[in-house]
């Protein structure tokens, strides 16, 4: 399966491993996830990946919850900030091109719940 | 700001100490982490950790290896087809008397590229990735060590033929260069934003085509500059040579500022 969610979601297991290991525990129960909008992941795509992934793991059956932040963006010609779906914005106060996305990309593991 | 906490008070300078020497904080707070214990006796442990790390630490490392060595490290991003051997081969057989080349190819089969590279006159390292869509740091770190580098040699990285998951894998290149050919639609930087946006510079590749295509440079640099407002685009043609020197031009000026 031809997919970087494949390797995305063998990562995240192997830092929920590595936690859980440190509070000495084998399972984890609920994995808490920040996977931003615009951080180029397909969520159907990485809990599928996390699915084949999960057997045998320390978050085999563990409830996954998902936070999807919304992609913001910044001005650089007149600072006015905005939520926006996309890499490519154009400022809807005015109209420049010149817009850097700062917020959207999060890739993280928040927490883990264990026993 | 403190970097442990993120709170207010003013940041601790870095801290240099020999062993066993006491290390005082400058501010007093607590740095625990909040943990939720209810009455079943679970636990919430905050994690906090980027998803890429463990990727992104190894590309450091790997940076820091090249980066000690002098070696200008390139990584070449493009969709199958758009002519990243191709455009190796001719650099490699310009410039061979001048730079020292190293080639890690990357394919999810065959030696093909890796043999082609040979023919043209570099070492190369071919990684099959198998079902991979992109090379890693840890594959790069591994080819690296296949072959021993001479200092002041340049590393070309020739990645999977993807515009989409390459993007996110650092592989401890200094900078990113992405080929889009003119038989592709002008639109692929709008297409595959993140892959655009990382890159340094794009090489808008097969120019020797124009005349036979309907394909309009303007537009495509302008949608690649909505991406990336910093991209630098050369037009070059790997097959006539022409614009080539441009490409060789910034090869130099990016190798001399290793």
């Amino acid at each position: 399966m031809p997919m970087h969610e494949m390797s995305i979601a063998q990562n995240i297991i192997d830092i929920a491993a590595s936690e859980a290991k440190k509070a000495g525990v084998r399972n984890v129960l609920e994995l808490e996830l920040e996977i931003g909008k615009l951080a180029g992941v397909e969520y159907e795509s990485l809990e599928f990946a996390l699915g084949i992934l999960a057997p045998g793991s320390v978050i085999d059956g563990c409830n996954l919850v998902i936070h999807k932040p919304d992609g913001q963006a910044v001005c650089c010609d007149c600072g006015f900030r905005f939520f926006t779906d996309s890499h490519i914005s154009t400022c809807p106060e005015c109209n420049s091109y010149y817009c850097s996305v700062d917020c959207g990309k999060e890739l993280k593991v928040k927490s883990i719940l264990v026993d | 700001m403190c970097d442990t906490c993120g709170c207010g008070e003013p940041g601790s300078k870095a801290v240099i100490r020999l062993p066993g020497e006491s290390n005082q904080n400058n501010h007093d707070h607590n740095h625990d982490h909040e943990h939720d214990h209810n009455h079943h006796g679970e636990r919430r442990i905050s994690v906090e950790s980027d998803i890429l790390s463990a990727n992104n630490l190894l590309a450091e490392r790997n940076r820091g290896y090249l980066e000690a060595m002098g070696i200008l490290a390139i990584n070449i991003m493009s969709s199958p087809g758009s002519g990243k051997t191709s455009l190796l081969e001719k650099t490699i057989i310009d410039l061979r008397d001048e730079i020292s080349f190293f080639v890690i190819e990357g394919d999810q089969q065959t030696l093909n590229d890796a043999q082609r590279i040979e023919s043209a006159g570099a070492p190369a390292v071919q990684i099959n990735t198998g079902n991979g869509c992109h090379l890693d740091a840890d594959m790069v770190n591994k080819a690296l060590k296949k072959h021993s580098l001479e200092k002041g040699s340049v590393v070309m990285i020739e990645n999977v033929g993807n515009l989409i998951c390459p993007s996110l894998f650092f592989l401890g290149e200094k900078k990113r260069v992405v080929i889009m050919s003119v038989t592709e639609g002008e639109d692929k930087p709008v297409k595959y934003p993140a892959m655009f946006e990382s890159a340094d510079l794009c090489l808008i590749n097969k120019t020797d085509l124009l005349p036979y295509l309907e394909y309009d440079l303007g537009k495509a640099m302008e949608f690649g500059r909505k991406v990336n407002h910093q991209l630098h685009f050369i037009e070059v043609s790997a097959k006539t040579g022409q614009g080539m020197e441009r490409w060789y031009e910034w090869l130099r000026n990016e190798k001399s500022s290793v």
